[in-house]
């Protein structure tokens, strides 16, 4: 009873140093945009705008209230699920996220879904036979692929499979998807691009767990108990490794955040990072702060559920 | 001749930077069935590798080069590791030094314990723990029946050890290795795991291989001992041979060194003047950890109204186990830890809590050397550098004089000069706790709080150590605070005794009535529990005082020992803190009349 | 036992490359930068012009090695910046409290932002200059180094011979120069030159996205991306950029990963 108590108020400990982090980013995020400066009415309305026109857009676009007043209605608007309106389209923000941000979701989650379980399967697979032929050429190729820029590694893959081969489409569209073979065939390159750079790194760190685990008192001891490899690693190694492999997925997970930017780009996909990159060149601070706040939610949210597994899953913080 | 476990010719080699080099050569042996061989040396003896290789297993980086080992007919030698596994935790089971570490954090104790029967199919998961729980009941473990459902951290130390013991003993196994099963534990647990050990070895008829590198404790359990040192038998015989007739040089040395020490000389120091204040005195000290509640007490309190006098050139010994709050006691006197209440006087003057607010002379007069000399020397700075710092601090000496200083002190703890340039790494432990001293004595204090500084070393070394001390205590006068968990050696080095439980202070005494006349009892327990290098001790031992089972904790206010003590009285003992008895050579706190103890 | 050897004199080759480049490459350089040389544009290798010409009809080669100088020299100086910075304040963090409650809080604010696009934002809003990216390239590393830095101080913090300094009455700075500081040299050095790659990383993502360095000038970062048209028929404009560093980025983790795993082999 207490145990649990103990146990949910370490959870509550966690999630609320995320969600005050995530007010903190906010501040951050609103001060750079301030710093990004210019002044969003003329923008809207040119050079040639008269003074009138240029109050009145301001006044109601509330720019004239002071920075601190502008900063709580942002983030209360944010609260209740209200963004504001873009400068550049005059659309609300929402509206303009929503489908992008489901369109960026089902990359991500793909990119997951593949990396995830090939790279805990190599990352395991490299601790047990570490030292090994295989562990070495883990080794080498995750090294080689982690030094190499995303953007390179999308290149040299529409180079060859698009460019070359003819086997892939070279650009991301998702109008004319409409059969799984086609979604696969549209997914094919941008998801292998993403998941290269998260597989190398969560293998790494996956891979260092194990060992770490594999090293200890514990799994020899079971393995003078006359305990099979399979269990030795499934049974023994793999709960402590639990907590750090929780945390190198979390980390690579993230890392994709960053690596989406470069790849939405690159095959002209249609999804939130994208969108980004876009208000940033029209200067669309609205648009800017609000994806900046779901990329820094996202980072939180796999990170705080990282540590909360790490918690569940050991039982010297379970029985207290 | 019915031997069960035949090593011919044991070679094994460690591959290290490229080249091989040899780390156990030439061992033969032979241990029979139902007996328990005892193989003993010091650190780097080879004593675990050799034990291991009896499971068909070396350590990673080590590698069985050569020679034959037979265990109940298997010949270990010529198998491949899937065969090994079969015989692993089957024919042959291993207990680690340390349970702690051995027992997997994440799964149940039961889950662990059962699991050789389950690998190797010998039962169903329900005849398992039934068998378990047999052995927990024999094995003298509280709560028999519910002690599995626990997960490891929620166990103590002696408990974890008697369950791995059950672990390695669930599937009848031909041969089991105890490798250095007590080490790890304090004095008075060490006994009861030793005598539920023995009593399972005997009852069920074990064969036993014991490492060890307590002569003591191997009296006690072994038939037969080997002698080990540098990876080769030195000697082997029936274990009373060994201990009363040793052969062998190196033999002798080890009995010589585990024999008791004879107490130190009294050192003749100039009688106090009349009212000359004493070098260090502690009054009614309290120190903890968390906030202090409404009585100025800590939540977690260490230390409870602890006090004591050092006078000039004599020496304090602290005794306590693990949890005693003796190195805390160093730890207030050394600044490093404000006490809650009380005061310490340097010289008859209230010393500052903290260390920013001591002067300078202060600080020189008392010095703390620490148990673990890898920890407390630092790695990246040479070892003159490491010495020669004290002295610049406190003395300003600089350059050539700093140097011949530093050449000087190391003459004084016994080591060539030619080592100042070299790092810790290079040393060996007896070397880094010499230059641990050193850096003590450069300060040239009045007072050394020294922390187990010889726990980590091995018999032969540790003693040598503590003659250095005993010669540096009358070539410079200077006085300890010398803090362990053994009594023995606190017997042979300390003018005066001060017994710690729970960060009370049980007993004050003069070091020479230990042993005689009306004690604490704890103070007895402790004694009593020093293994004698004499086979059948661990059956005489501690009868008269035996701990009454199932006693609860006694309240915040009552007396520390009360649930472990033979002579408590519950209704007074748990309730009210003990008053001291006074005679004339001891402080006793305890409820009981004098006579009684 | 030979194979990470191999490994190491691979990485420190191609370490020793880049960085001789960096340093003498401009010198070398048979053409000016901005010229351009040949009436072809995306020309193959030539005796004229050894890795070809580029989209503009510039020499390859003369390009790569400056902008393997910006890539190094940008590159270094904000790994400088961030391993510094972060290192004063994870050692300042290690010796107090409440500092170290207020600078981790701090820290932790920068890793939340995903790094590309905190230089996104701060390089559109400040205008893509060399200090600009320093600065952007170093705030985003330095949570980092702070990180390691802080990690490691408290390792070797908790040791006794930390306490026996502290006991003896020394100052804060003699233990963090003299008594921690030296047991950290090498993990630190270990970390900077991980830090560098992903500075690198980042900075030639930044140039693919047109934020990096601003022609005439270019990072190898800023060719991959000015040549990406002649990727399609394999021109070396844009390969040898890309070859030029990745073997910088390899080589750097490479070599760091046989030193610091042969480090822990033998210990």
């Amino acid at each position: 009873m207490t145990a649990s108590l103990w146990v949910t108020r370490l959870i509550a400990g966690r999630i609320a140093s995320a969600v005050f982090t995530l007010f903190l980013v906010s501040l951050a995020v609103f001060a750079v945009s301030l710093l990004m400066g210019g002044d969003a009415a003329e923008a809207i309305l040119g050079q040639s705008a008269t003074p009138e026109a240029l109050a009145g857009l301001r006044a109601s676009m509330h720019l004239d209230q002071p920075a601190p007043q502008r900063y709580l209605g942002w983030l209360i608007g944010l609260l209740h699920g209200d963004p504001g309106t873009s400068l550049v389209t005059g659309r609300p923000i929402g509206g303009m996220i929503a489908p992008r941000l489901a369109n960026s979701l089902l990359l991500a989650g793909l990119t997951a879904l593949v990396s995830v379980p090939v790279a805990l399967t190599l990352g395991i697979l490299a601790a047990v036979k570490r030292g090994g032929t295989f562990d070495r050429v883990v080794g080498i190729a995750t090294i080689g692929i982690v030094s190499v820029p995303e953007f390179l590694i999308a290149t040299v893959a529409v180079l060859i499979f698009a460019v070359t081969l003819h086997w892939l489409p070279a650009l991301s569209s998702l109008r004319d998807v409409d059969s799984i073979y086609e979604l696969l065939r549209v997914f094919a390159l941008p998801v292998m691009s993403l998941a290269c750079v998260t597989v190398a790194q969560m293998i790494r760190m996956t891979r260092a767990a194990v060992c770490d685990a594999l090293t200890s008192s514990y799994v020899e001891a079971a393995r003078l108990k006359g305990v099979p490899p399979r269990r030795l690693v499934l049974g023994h190694a793999l709960p402590n490794a639990i907590g750090p492999i929780a945390n190198a997925v979390a980390l690579s997970l993230s890392a994709l955040l960053g690596g989406v930017i470069v790849i939405e780009v690159i095959f002209n996909y249609p999804g939130v990072a994208r969108l980004m990159v876009d208000a940033v060149a029209t200067r669309d601070m609205p648009l800017v702060q609000t994806v900046a706040m779901i990329f820094s939610a996202s980072y939180l949210v796999l990170v705080t559920t990282a540590d909360i597994v790490a918690i569940l899953a050991n039982p010297r913080l379970r029985h207290q | 001749m019915t031997a069960l476990v035949r090593l011919s010719g044991l070679q094994i080699a460690a591959c290290k930077d490229g080249g091989v080099t040899s780390i156990v050569r030439d061992i033969d042996l032979c241990v029979e069935a139902g007996e328990v061989l005892a193989l003993i040396g010091e650190s780097g003896s080879g004593k675990t590798t050799i034990a291991l290789a009896l499971l068909g297993y070396a350590r990673p980086g080590c590698r069985i080069t050569g020679g034959e080992i037979e265990v109940a007919g298997h010949r270990i030698d010529r198998m491949d590791e899937a065969a090994l596994r079969t015989l692993r935790g089957r024919v042959v089971a291993y207990v680690a030094q340390s349970a702690a570490a051995a027992f997997n954090p994440m799964l149940t104790i039961m889950r662990q314990v059962i699991e050789p029967a389950l690998v190797h199919g010998l039962m169903d998961r329900a005849a398992a723990e039934t068998k378990a729980r047999g052995l927990f009941r024999a094995l003298a473990l509280p709560d028999p029946d519910t002690v599995g459902d626990r997960y490891p951290h929620q166990v103590s130390g002696g408990q974890l050890q008697r369950l791995m013991a059950a672990m390695a003993l669930i599937t009848d196994p031909a041969l089991v290795i105890f490798d250095e099963p007590t080490t790890a534990l304090d004095v008075t647990t060490q006994i009861e795991v030793l005598k539920a050990f023995k009593t399972v070895v005997r009852d069920l008829g074990t064969t036993a291989v014991y490492v060890s590198h307590d002569l003591a404790v191997v009296a006690q359990i072994a038939d037969r001992i080997c002698v080990l040192r540098g990876g080769t038998v030195q000697e082997q015989g029936k274990a009373d041979q060994i201990l009363h007739a040793p052969a062998h040089a190196y033999s002798r040395a080890l009995v010589g060194a585990a024999a008791p020490r004879v107490p130190a000389e009294p050192i003749a120091m100039p009688p106090p003047a009349p009212g000359e204040a004493p070098l260090l005195e502690l009054r009614d000290i309290v120190a903890g950890y968390g906030g202090l509640d409404a009585n100025g007490r800590p939540k977690a309190c260490i230390l409870d109204k602890v006090s004591l006098t050092i006078r000039r050139g004599r020496t304090l010994g602290v005794i306590g186990e693990s949890g005693s709050g003796k190195s805390t006691l160093a730890r207030v006197v050394a600044g490093l830890h404000s006490a809650a209440q009380g005061y310490v006087n340097l010289n008859g003057v209230p010393l500052a809590s903290r260390i920013a607010d001591r002067s300078r002379e202060d600080l020189r007069r008392v010095q703390l050397v620490f148990q673990n000399a890898d920890t407390a020397l630092n790695p990246a700075m040479r070892v003159g550098q490491t010495v020669g710092r004290p002295l610049t601090f406190f003395h300003g000496l600089r350059g050539r004089t700093r140097a011949a200083e530093v050449a000087r002190l190391f003459d004084l703890v016994r080591l060539p000069a030619a080592i100042a340039d070299r790092l810790p790494g290079e040393l060996s432990g007896g070397q880094k706790q010499r230059v641990n001293l050193a850096r003590a004595l450069a300060a040239r204090p009045d007072l050394l709080l020294c922390d187990e500084v010889t726990s980590a070393l091995d018999p032969v070394v540790a003693e040598a150590v503590l003659d250095l001390l005993v010669d540096l205590r009358r070539e410079l006068g200077v006085a300890y605070m010398f803090i362990t968990h053994d009594i023995e050696r606190v017997r042979a080095i300390a003018d005066d005794v001060m017994v710690l439980y729970g960060g009370c202070q049980m007993e004050l005494a003069d070091a020479r009535a230990l042993g005689s006349g009306p004690h604490h009892p704890y103070s007895r327990l402790l004694m009593a529990s020093v293994p004698h290098l004499k086979a059948g001790w661990l059956e005489t031992t501690m009868d008269p005082f035996a701990p009454v089972p199932g006693q609860a904790g006694a309240t915040a206010d009552g007396c520390r020992f009360f649930s472990r003590c033979a002579l408590a009285m519950p209704g007074t003992c748990d309730l009210v803190r003990p008053a001291s008895l006074v005679a004339d050579d001891r402080l006793i706190a305890c409820h009981r009349e004098l006579a009684e103890l | 036992m030979r194979r990470p050897r191999i490994a190491l004199a691979v990485g420190a080759t191609l370490v020793g490359a880049a960085l001789l480049s960096a340093l003498v490459g401009p010198l070398l350089a048979p053409h000016s930068i901005g010229a351009v040389v040949d009436l072809d544009v995306f020309s193959p290798s030539s005796a004229a012009f050894p890795l070809g010409t580029d989209y503009l009809g510039r020499d390859v080669l003369s390009r790569v090695l400056t902008a393997t100088r910006y890539t190094v020299f940008i590159s270094f100086v904000a790994t400088m910046i961030a391993a510094s910075v972060g290192i004063f304040f994870g050692l300042a963090a290690a010796s107090g409290s409440w500092l170290d409650m207020v600078l981790s809080r701090l820290f932790d604010i920068v890793i939340a932002i995903p790094s590309l696009m905190f230089g996104l934002v701060v390089i559109t809003s400040l205008g893509a200059s060399i200090p600009v990216l320093i600065g952007t390239l170093a705030v985003v590393y330095t949570p980092g180094a702070f990180r390691t830095a802080r990690a490691l101080a408290l390792n070797v913090a908790a040791l006794d011979f930390i306490t026996v300094a502290r006991s003896r009455g020394e100052g804060l700075s003699y233990i963090v120069l003299r008594e921690i500081l030296p047991n950290l040299i090498g993990p630190l050095a270990a970390d900077f030159g991980l830090r560098f790659v992903f500075v690198a990383l980042l900075l030639s993502g930044l140039s693919f996205l047109g934020l990096g360095v601003q022609p005439p000038y270019a990072d190898l970062g800023a060719l991959v991306r000015e040549n990406i048209a002649g990727l399609g028929f394999g021109a070396p404009a844009v390969l040898f950029p890309a070859l030029a560093l990745a073997s910088l980025t390899v080589g750097l983790n490479l070599t760091i990963d046989t030193l610091t795993g042969g480090r822990k082999a033998t210990r």
